[in-house]
């Protein structure tokens, strides 16, 4: 069975709640069959709404949410088949694990073995068997939690949501979760939207991320092109560690180009820039600069160790490097780790290539 | 093992368990002290009336004070469908004199009178007897006091005298259900025509009930409106709430006899809008109508704030996760938000019943004959007739109905679950 591209589509969806402010922009989605698809975002970015509208619990002030082709704007939330995961988990509290998995089944009339093996399978999912007869306030957040995806995924729908599901637990539980819940998500193949403002949760978990920013998709790739080529300075920046110089465009070919900062140059990558004289802000990860680099780099500045900052994994450095003290430098622990001092002066490279000129912050 | 039986020290050598015990104390003797004042004021002012209202309804002392040597002699009455011997007699007639010189032998016919028709008259013409000296105290007391009235001869009146002689009587108790101690010790009911604490009681049940219905019907969704509505409409319902509950009850009570009476602002309103004729005016007031409009309105903030304090504390999420889970609205609320009001609906009602089945002021004045309760009943009692012994009877009754709905609720609902709050 070929997988449809258009499962969800979000098609030029505007949502408006005083009729002053556009929460949402002109939203052009589609979320292929059996996607993990994460908006990702700020708060206040329209995440949410978007999430909430595809549940049903808002209406778009314009435009149309499909699901697999058909037009869902104004069937209620309770005829979608869309199952939920909320952020507070909202299990109901006066009943069991069992009576809450049970509550989507029996509301559709499901006969009473069905359910109970259907309730026995989705537990056993999130390894949470023999926990029937528990009340939701005698579990653990990371158990409430599981509980919360087997009741959301228990009666098969085609589409589960997540808002911010992970949000409540400590790091490890968040991240032991974040790997179970992709694979459930890669063992059962259902649709899953994810909301998170959390940029690693969305990089480790997703198939693709949009990134939303002031109610619109600021770039929808998948999270390796997502962190390797930010398409705008706002990604760039929401995305991991970020290295920015602020400049004009001086010189421009095909795949290079000159930007002149305060008092030096340096050759970047052109992604938004196309011609000579316009404002850019150039890009770099941390990781991509190197310390006395061994190859010929096109980029080669010498700078002066502001800071430094033990991480256990990597060292952070910090650097006065081209008129600003704000370079940042990852240095991985190894064996054969420099000595790094304050106020040392050390030589640093980079690709041009790696240094993407953005849009102008 | 050494460790379990060693005794753990500190380090000025005092046993931890002492020392703990005198540093808890001071905060004991602390939390007592801030209580104290409260404590105090409740033995004052709760614990020892209502002893003294229970001592008041079963007292009966009077008449065992009254007889001392009658009751003494009559421990030798073995006979009692005979005359009791001489020694009752000549008891009687001595306790009689007693109570002649103290000028009480009018109270002791009174209260005679009430145990058994007629007992007035014959001790009115023992008292004569007395006065002119008719009584030769050297021969049979017995004889004498038997010629003064047929009634005398009579084993009944014995028999009653002898009922009085326990200085602690049931009677009002049984007064208070319409019930009374027949002549032969056994427990009889009122004539049909003259039961007039069971409608009462009954009718008391029935307005407290469904006093409490009206209120959870009109008071559940205002609550959830409170309870869900943005923080300035919320504001502004919840002091349309409470606006009436700051406002006095007496002032709420004469506005409703403002609003419901014949001629009044309601029935002006049906006459305009044609509904009813200008003749034909309804009564709302004065009977069952009034009752129930003004006690719902007065009680249904203590409806709605229970429910409301309750309703705040359920995430609007819940909901959202049933009708996502393919509930219908209707299912969502009543298998999802409704069970977990669940507390505050007890609270509820338990409340409003509670205070309805005491409620005196409101029914009193817009309750008319038939829309009166067993508190003003009590009142009239303890106002008019000053039979505070009755009265205090009645009281205790309606307490232990309270508290026997407060256990029957324990069991059903329990009051773990009880949330004011």
């Amino acid at each position: 069975m070929s997988k449809n591209p258009e499962f969800v589509k979000f098609d030029k969806v505007d949502k408006s709640y005083d009729g002053k402010v556009l929460v949402v922009k002109d939203l052009q989605l589609d979320i292929a069959e059996g996607e993990f698809i994460t908006m990702l975002g700020p708060s206040g970015s329209g995440k949410t709404t978007c999430l909430m509208m595809l549940a049903g619990f808002e209406t778009p002030t314009h435009g149309e949410i499909l699901l697999d082709g058909n037009i869902i704007s104004n069937i209620p939330p309770h005829k979608r088949g869309i199952g939920m995961v909320f952020q507070n988990y909202a299990l109901f509290p006066h009943m069991t694990v069992y009576e809450n998995l049970a509550f989507p089944l029996r509301v559709r009339k499901v006969e009473k073995n069905e359910i109970d093996k259907k309730v026995d399978k989705a537990l056993s999912m999130v390894s949470l068997s023999g926990f029937e007869t528990r009340m939701p306030a005698q579990l653990s957040g990371g158990q409430q939690q599981r509980v919360a995806v087997a009741r959301a995924l228990v009666f098969d729908p085609a589409v589960v949501l997540m808002d911010e599901p992970l949000g409540a637990l400590d790091k490890n539980l968040r991240e032991s979760m974040q790997y179970e819940i992709k694979h459930i998500h890669e063992s059962i193949g259902v649709t899953v939207v994810y909301v998170t403002h959390d940029q690693s949760e969305a990089l480790t978990m997703s198939n693709r991320i949009a990134v939303f920013n002031d109610g619109k998709v600021q770039q929808l790739s998948n999270p390796a092109e997502l962190y390797e080529k930010p398409v705008n300075s706002f990604v760039a920046e929401f995305i991991g560690e970020n290295n920015t110089f602020n400049g004009e465009v001086v010189d421009i070919d095909k795949d290079k180009c000159k930007v002149k900062l305060a008092n030096s140059e340096i050759l970047a990558n052109p992604i938004s820039v196309k011609s000579k004289g316009e404002k850019t802000t150039v890009s770099l990860r941390p990781e991509r600069a190197l310390i006395n680099p061994t190859d010929k780099m096109d980029n080669m500045f010498t700078g002066k160790i502001e800071e430094v900052i033990y991480h256990g994994d990597h060292t952070r450095v910090r650097l006065n490097l081209l008129g600003s003290s704000e370079f940042i430098l990852k240095v991985p622990n190894s064996t054969s780790n420099l000595e790094l001092k304050v106020s040392q002066d050390i030589n640093i490279g980079w690709n041009s290539v790696d240094a993407r000129a953005l849009d102008p912050k | 093992m050494s460790s379990e039986t060693k005794q753990i020290l500190t380090t000025d050598g005092i046993p931890l368990e002492v020392s703990l015990k005198k540093a808890e104390k001071k905060n004991k003797i602390k939390a007592f002290l801030l209580v104290a004042p409260l404590l105090l004021f409740l033995v004052i002012t709760y614990i020892f009336p209502i002893g003294d209202m229970f001592m008041r309804s079963v007292d009966d002392r009077m008449v065992t004070n009254m007889l001392p040597k009658t009751f003494k002699a009559m421990e030798k009455w073995e006979n009692l469908e005979e005359l009791p011997p001489e020694e009752v007699y000549r008891g009687f007639y001595e306790d009689y004199k007693v109570l002649v010189e103290k000028q009480e032998h009018g109270k002791l016919g009174q209260r005679l009178n009430k145990e058994k028709n007629g007992f007035n008259t014959i001790t009115k013409r023992l008292f004569r007897q007395i006065k002119r000296n008719k009584i030769d105290e050297s021969i049979s007391i017995k004889e004498q006091i038997n010629k003064i009235h047929k009634r005398w001869r009579n084993v009944e009146f014995w028999l009653a005298i002898k009922r009085t002689a326990p200085p602690y009587t049931m009677a009002k108790y049984l007064k208070g259900m319409d019930m009374y101690v027949a002549s032969d010790g056994s427990i009889a009911q009122v004539d049909e025509d003259r039961r007039i604490h069971r409608i009462l009681w009954l009718r008391t049940l029935e307005i407290a009930f469904f006093v409490t219905l009206f209120s959870f019907f009109m008071g559940y969704p205002i609550a959830h409106l409170l309870a869900t509505l943005p923080m300035k409409y919320s504001n502004l319902l919840m002091i349309c709430v409470l606006l009436p509950f700051w406002t006095s009850l007496l002032v709420r009570t004469a506005s409703w006899m403002i609003l419901l009476q014949q001629q009044g602002v309601v029935n002006d309103f049906f006459v305009m809008i044609g509904l009813v004729g200008d003749d034909n005016r309804p009564e709302m007031m004065y009977n069952k109508v009034g009752t129930y409009v003004a006690m719902t309105q007065i009680l249904l903030p203590f409806m709605v704030l229970p429910l409301y304090s309750v309703m705040k504390t359920i995430s609007p999420s819940l909901m959202r996760a049933g009708k996502s889970l393919g509930g219908t609205p209707f299912v969502a609320f009543w298998k999802v938000y409704f069970p977990l009001t669940i507390p505050g609906i007890g609270a509820g009602c338990l409340l409003v019943f509670i205070l309805a089945i005491g409620y005196y002021i409101t029914p009193a004045l817009v309750g008319g004959a038939s829309g009166t309760l067993i508190s003003n009943q009590i009142a009239f009692h303890m106002k008019t007739t000053l039979d505070w012994s009755f009265a205090s009877a009645m009281g205790l009754m309606l307490l232990t109905g309270v508290l026997v709905i407060y256990w029957i609720y324990n069991k059903l609902v329990g009051v773990d679950n009880i949330k004011l709050g």
